[in-house]
């Protein structure tokens, strides 16, 4: 029979670290649990190590080192979303998407996992997201591999089954890639229609460059449009939010030193961000570089720059004239827009100002969609679960479109309701809002 | 811990699995560890297994199988409790019932839901919300609780003052015996015939049983509602104004009083509007018929403003409304902004000993060198002193569990009593004789032992344990050897 033990007795004094990355956040947390009902991965599983609080708890087991990074605790903290929805609601105020990741880094330093997992890894991670132009070769590949009658044919033939590791999985959510003409950069300058209200630089991403262009084109239109000259920096990569959620800390350093750079060159007044979890993490590049002298203030002057474009847009009353957009649609909240940087009203503010939008409230707009970042191909389970229970509120809600602001959920939702055989259509906020502006014509 | 070998341990773990199936049992150390605390991380305890059933049948047999092996056993919703009450404090085995959240049916026409016991409190509303209809007890942490550790702890919440409390909200309940029977206490409707058992399960934390469905109330959400927000520069005047409006005769739904250290916690929290200067805020809501509400909120703001108040405001929309009382549901946990740990203890005193009671906390916890924030349900006299501390430095923890004794002891001398809504579970169990005479605790223990005669149903709660001062410890139920032969039967 155990007496229930005060916890102090294996409480050490001192702030706590996984391998020189601070976990000290988990000291805030005091277990109310107000936080469980709104993570996703709780509410699917009822189990608490799936919980907020419970990898937490996890965590700071493992930084004083009552507990060893076991495969059952490497198979939780994997399970998490990072969508921080948790961090909305917690009242402590916990930075638990910095301890996720500190977890996520101690995961893949002490337990990398197979050859081919760290094969697949260094491929996305070191390699394709790395190195923008080997990434637009590869999506030249990926165009040809689905244009040419090969990817019907490694799917009908039952190919695909005979691809090793998680390759099928990454074959099935492989994005359609569009042409190459559709594929092109803004330009290097869109001059704004006066009055002049500022002056930005437009993050054209990793994966959105090859698989959204239209969207960056897009992003600068409509921000022209409302008095900005938008710059779009030459050679700038990958801001490395993939990598730092992935637990790969030195690489995603490396690419926000890179893109400090890069954006420190060109004479803006602001960042524009219009995918989720970049504008997060950019937003987030002082205290990923807190430790390094050369850039330690150089990443917090660049961070405070950093808007999302609904954000940004959204200070003022959107410039007309406005054509009418005749469509029922809903809004699906990103979780680095809602929860990573608590952008709620303002992307419904713009959507209200467009004429002939009708735009009915989804239920749980705000709970991931499973996208995640990558965690669609390395939780595939998960994943599905969480988009069944999205696309079956979409559906709830009668509306002909979903609006949303990130390529992750954009592909997740998609194929959700592909697979559903329904009509609706996911579009991005900044389509919508150019397509009210008369589009590209 | 229940002493198992390893491999009766795996014998027991395949056998739970092929009960409740695959993926529904937990027995590596790792994932036990995370239910070791629940909202209150002064204690813990390891459990051997946690089980995830999804009905009543699987609740039922998990019971009979720790029965068979004489393994204790304790229910578990949300874990947000704050006494440690769904804590395996001997080991066996903790049944989650996280898996058991749906809403079976709701007859809007009889104001009745028959819920699941895993079913968020918040979500009942959510669920009845669109037709109008709402589920009353509203504990501050209603957004993650359980109905199920609602009943366990009878709780409350702000808006007990109106409405009462869980028990008053729930007319029946299916129940699994401490010996795998299943049952139904009380009805569907208020009139139930015979022994009101059902009032005698809630509050029961989980001594009695394990409730696997339950039958509640709800309300016609009111046709108004106000909210007043009256800031005070000395607590004292705030206190003094919870007793004036309940002397002029108003009985508002919720009337929450909120101190000056709390206040800077939500504040830094959610930016809830509370004024950061204040000694103290009242929050005190009306709720009812639009009629007359003008003239009773215009009264309380007169007996406020006659008790000190400096200034007064009302909510101007649902969306400020809604952010103090997110700043007030989220104190507790807010408390992390400003301490690793709390404590909080849940004193029921006379109103009117208020101002008296809330200085001799102070000077209690100033003595032992600890901070304390006040968050609690004024209008019932119900205090939520929240020691803050560090367990990290040595010494602290014993500091504030003394404390904490203390205040309860005032609260006992002003003829109050130690618990409201958080449950007595580990954490109180040896202040019970503070109001108990020996008799009385006597009294209880045959009443559990009626339902639970083996004790194995979350046990080494409640009752002092032998350590405490007075020496009514539980005593466990023997089967006479009469009994076990099946000679004899008890009643």
């Amino acid at each position: 029979m155990t007496t229930p033990t005060p916890t102090s007795a294996l409480a050490p004094v001192g702030p706590l670290s996984l391998h020189g990355l601070s976990v000290e956040g988990v000291n805030q947390c005091v277990h109310c649990g107000l936080c469980l009902a709104y993570c996703p991965t709780f509410s699917e599983l009822g189990t608490e190590m799936d919980s907020p609080r419970g990898r937490i708890f996890t965590i700071k087991s493992l930084a004083e080192g009552r507990m060893a990074l076991s495969d059952s605790a490497v198979r939780h903290l994997s399970l998490c979303l990072d969508c921080r929805a948790c961090e909305t609601v917690c009242p402590a105020g916990v930075p638990y998407g910095r301890l996720i990741e500190a977890a996520k880094a101690e995961i893949e330093r002490q337990k990398p996992g197979a050859l081919s997992r760290r094969l697949f890894r260094w491929l996305n991670f070191g390699l394709l997201l790395g190195h923008p132009r080997l990434l637009a070769l590869a999506a030249a590949g990926a165009r040809l591999y689905q244009t040419s009658g090969l990817q019907r044919l490694v799917r009908t033939s039952g190919l695909v089954r005979l691809l090793p590791g998680t390759l099928p999985a990454w074959e099935a959510l492989l994005p359609p890639v569009p042409s190459k003409a559709d594929r092109v950069a803004p330009p290097r300058t869109t001059l704004a229609a006066p009055p002049r209200r500022a002056r930005v630089a437009l993050l054209t991403g990793c994966i959105q460059a090859v698989v959204f262009g239209a969207h960056n084109r897009a992003t600068a239109r409509v921000l022209a449009r409302n008095g900005c000259d938008v710059l779009v920096p030459e050679g700038q990569g990958c801001c490395g939010a993939l990598n730092a959620h992935g637990g790969d800390h030195a690489r995603a350093q490396a690419m926000a030193r890179e893109t400090i750079e890069t954006f420190e060159a060109v004479p803006a007044d602001f960042v524009i961000v219009n995918t989720s979890g970049c504008g997060a993490h950019m937003k987030a590049y002082g205290h990923l570089l807190a430790d390094d002298p050369a850039y330690a203030e150089r990443a917090k002057r660049f961070a405070a720059t950093v808007r999302d474009v609904a954000e940004f847009l959204a200070q003022e009353p959107l410039r007309g004239p406005l054509q009418a957009v005749t469509l029922t649609c809903t809004y699906h909240d990103p979780c680095h827009v809602v929860h990573g940087q608590k952008i709620k009203s303002e992307p419904r503010r713009l959507l209200a100002q467009i004429p002939g939008l009708r735009v009915v409230e989804l239920p749980e707009s705000d709970w991931c969609c499973g996208s995640a970042g990558i965690y669609n191909l390395t939780q595939p389970e998960m994943a599905t679960r969480l988009l069944h229970r999205k696309v079956g509120h979409v559906l709830e809600t009668g509306a002909e479109a979903v609006v949303t602001a990130n390529p992750g959920c954009i592909l997740q939702i998609q194929a959700g309701l592909g697979a559903h055989q329904s009509g609706v259509r996911v579009l991005h906020l900044v389509e919508i809002l150019d397509r009210a502006y008369g589009g590209g014509a | 811990m229940a002493t198992l070998t390893d491999s009766r341990k795996r014998e027991l773990r395949r056998e739970l699995e092929t009960l409740v199936g695959p993926g529904a049992v937990l027995s590596d150390p790792d994932e036990l560890l995370v239910y070791e605390s629940d909202g209150l991380t002064l204690f813990r305890a390891l459990a051997d297994f946690v089980v995830f059933p999804t009905s009543a049948e699987h609740v039922s047999a998990i019971v009979k199988l720790a029965h068979r092996e004489r393994l204790p056993f304790v229910a578990r919703g949300a874990g947000t409790g704050l006494s440690g009450g769904c804590l395996p404090a001997e080991g066996g085995v903790v049944i989650s019932l996280m898996r058991m959240n749906r809403v079976l049916e709701v007859d809007y026409a009889n104001q009745i839901a028959v819920v699941e016991p895993g079913l968020v409190n918040l979500h009942l509303s959510w669920n009845v919300g669109p037709r109008g209809y709402y589920y009353a007890p509203d504990p501050s942490s209603q957004q993650a609780c359980t109905i199920g550790g609602n009943i366990a702890n009878n709780s409350g919440g702000p808006h007990t003052l109106k409405y009462g409390v869980t028990t008053n909200h729930v007319l029946g309940l299916q129940v699994v015996m401490p010996d795998g029977e299943i049952v139904w206490l009380g009805d569907r409707t208020r009139d139930a015939q015979g022994y009101d058992l059902a009032g005698v399960f809630v509050g029961s934390e989980g001594t009695f049983g394990i409730a696997t469905q339950i039958v509640v109330r709800i309300l016609k959400k009111p046709q108004a509602v106000k909210t007043v927000l009256a800031v005070f520069d000395q607590i004292d005047s705030a206190s003094a104004a919870v007793s004036a409006v309940i002397a002029r005769g108003l009985v508002p739904a919720a009337m929450e009083m909120i101190d000056h250290l709390t206040i800077q916690a939500v504040e830094d929290a959610f930016n809830c509007g509370y004024p950061r200067d204040a000694d103290a805020a009242l929050l005190i809501e009306l709720d009812g018929l639009a009629v007359g509400m003008e003239a009773q909120a215009e009264r309380i703001v007169e007996a406020c403003r006659d008790a000190g108040a400096r200034e007064t405001r009302t909510a101007k929309s649902e969306a400020e409304r809604q952010l103090l009382w997110k700043g007030r549901k989220s104190a507790f946990g807010a408390y992390g902004r400003v301490s690793p740990a709390y404590m909080v203890m849940d004193g029921v005193i006379p109103r009117t000993k208020l101002p008296y009671v809330l200085s001799r906390v102070n000077e209690i916890v100033a003595a032992h060198g600890l901070r304390v924030g006040n968050v609690f349900h004024a209008g019932d006299g119900n205090l939520h002193p929240n020691i803050l501390y560090d367990p990290r430095k040595p010494g602290e923890e014993e500091r504030v569990v003394a404390a904490g004794a203390e205040i309860m002891k005032v609260c006992a001398a002003v003829g109050g009593s130690i618990s409201g809504e958080h449950g007595i579970g580990l954490e109180k169990a040896d202040f019970m004789p503070f109001i108990f005479s020996a008799a009385d605790l006597s009294l209880m223990q045959r009443l559990k032992s009626a339902f639970n005669p083996t004790g194995l149903c979350n046990p080494g709660k409640i009752f002092p344990t032998k350590k405490s001062c007075v020496e009514v410890g539980p005593v466990a139920y023997r089967p006479h050897a009469i009994e076990e032969k099946g000679l004899a039967q008890r009643f």
